[in-house]
């Protein structure tokens, strides 16, 4: 008898009994999933036939569990689909049932026996080189070396929640721990980030979906982001946009205007710079969203919205640089990054040959 | 202004203000985009899925594009890794797709335009199995080797 990684994804679902039709209702909400039209749903019936999962090593750094919390609230797929159909899942502090050693050894293993084909998620971020290691540890080691070490023959990393894709509240002024995002740190692989504090549920499946289906990660935006779910901001989908171009607006929460449902600009609505799906994906199984609810967007899925100013001022300048701005920016960066990319190599190797565990002894004479 | 248009004033009456409160406007582009795909329906027999989940509706939006398609004759229902509702609407060749999951969540909403709706029809593969699942069910049943010699019962 074949392993069950050995087997497709199409086999491994028909041994649990689905139909056809089962198969393709899940296509068919795959696709909603993605942001892709309907029409697609026959497409992903056939990559999804001949998927294999992938293996995935989620790491967790300076964060608040949030990202996983959300993850554990998709619906479709569900975690379990995720887990047991998706994806193989060998290592995640919070999720796995090891612990200790054994869970160190499950990452390690799993490393090795899918060397440059398995996926790295990574929420929260990571205390950089230049910081002290013991703000963030596990088994002893920094969050930087085991990042470096983890990702060395990884396909692809998915920086999941604004922590990890942009620094997030550890990074916010005055960055006590050092904090770095991701793809501050890991240049030499492609890097997907899924920002959002937390990220929508959905989009988090959705990437790893498009992966599964289509064999290689998604379009990319300048910060990294998945064209499907963060190609639109939030205001371009907002329900309510009708109101604020006819320049009706509430001017307070209890106001009229907020009644009946006008625009949150002035009450310090992010929306005309954030850009993110929940407009159209929406929360609690698409239940509502938070300028549904009556609040102004906050701007979770943008670099550095913690210190962007206050949340209830309203947006007089852009929050982000503009496509313009990037431009010029990516084409300098390209010749910086290149040489910021070969010193964090340098600085990974060093690391990892010099790493030593941190003592409590240790800890409390730097902190 | 067409009574589709998002409601953006004060009105006199209960029944309209409730309206003010439950109107974006966003029910009118799906309204003509149903019409241009019933027109493809009808001249080649394309069919059209429309995915209601991404669409930036505000409250009632979902409620008045449903209200204004109404109800047909047929409604059926589909267990297949959880329910799936399907209505037709007042609209010969329109129809709602709800597809649930195994806890009743919704998982998907679509408008598909089409004879009838792709889940509806039996899989082509499960087609071809079709004459091989009646004569398993037969021989199982032992009412094959029976027939030739059976007898209606005395009354």
């Amino acid at each position: 008898m074949r392993k069950r990684s050995d087997k497709t994804l199409g086999e491994s679902l028909r041994d649990h009994g689905l139909s056809r039709r089962g198969f393709l209702k899940l296509c068919a909400t795959t696709a909603s999933l993605m942001a892709l039209p309907p029409s697609m749903a026959p497409a992903i019936a056939a990559a999804l036939e001949q998927a294999r999962r992938p293996s995935v090593i989620w790491l967790s750094f300076q964060e608040c569990t949030g990202c996983t919390e959300s993850l554990t609230r998709a619906h479709a797929p569900t975690l379990e689909d995720l887990i047991l159909d998706f994806i193989s899942l060998d290592y995640h502090h919070t999720l796995q049932a090891a612990s200790g050693e054994a869970a160190e050894a499950a990452r390690l293993q799993a490393m090795e026996e899918n060397r440059g084909q398995y996926l790295v998620i990574v929420d929260g971020s990571i205390p950089g080189p230049d910081a002290n290691p013991g703000f963030s540890t596990v088994a002893g080691h920094s969050n930087y070396s085991i990042l470096m070490e983890t990702v060395e023959h990884a396909a692809a990393v998915i920086a999941v929640g604004t922590c990890a894709a942009f620094g997030g509240l550890p990074q916010a002024n005055p960055n006590p721990t050092g904090a770095m995002s991701v793809m501050d740190l890991v240049r030499d692989k492609p890097v997907i980030n899924v920002p959002g504090c937390p990220p929508i549920p959905m989009v988090i499946t959705g990437v790893i979906a498009h992966y599964l289906i289509f064999g290689r990660l998604p379009e990319l935006d300048s910060y990294g982001r998945p064209l499907a779910f963060y190609g639109q901001s939030i205001h371009d989908r907002c329900y309510r946009r009708p109101f604020y171009d006819k320049g009706l607006f509430a001017e307070s929460f209890d106001d009229e205007g907020a009644k009946l449902g006008w625009c949150l600009y002035r009450l310090g609505c992010k929306g005309p710079t954030t850009y993110n799906a929940c407009a159209t994906m929406k929360w609690n199984d698409g239940t509502s969203w938070p300028v549904e609810a009556g609040h102004p967007c906050l701007g979770c899925s943008e670099p550095r919205f913690w210190d962007a100013g206050g949340f209830y001022e309203p947006v007089s300048v852009p929050l982000t640089l503009g496509p313009t701005t990037l431009l010029g920016a990516g084409a300098a960066g390209a010749v910086v990054g290149g040489g910021l990319a070969a010193l964090s190599r340098k600085k990974g190797r060093d690391a990892a040959a010099t790493r030593q565990p941190v003592t409590v002894d240790e800890l409390e004479q730097k902190l | 202004m067409s009574g589709l248009d998002p409601t953006i004033g004060h009105s006199p009456s209960g029944a309209s203000c409730a309206r003010s409160r439950h109107e974006h406007g966003h029910a009118l582009p799906i309204l003509h985009e149903i019409r241009h795909a019933l027109e493809r329906l009808l001249a080649s027999g394309e069919e059209t899925r429309i995915d209601l989940h991404s669409m930036p509706f505000g409250p009632g939006d979902l409620e008045r594009l449903t209200a204004v398609l109404g109800s047909g004759e047929v409604q059926a229902r589909v267990e297949a890794l959880g329910p799936t509702l399907i209505r037709e609407t007042a609209i010969p060749g329109v129809w709602l797709v709800d597809y649930r999951g195994l806890e009743d969540q919704r998982l998907s909403y679509q408008i598909e335009i089409a004879a009838i709706p792709e889940i509806l029809r039996p899989r082509p593969e499960d087609l071809a199995e079709s004459l091989g699942a009646l004569e398993d069910r037969l021989s199982e049943s032992g009412l094959d080797a029976a027939a030739p010699n059976a007898s209606p019962p005395s009354s």
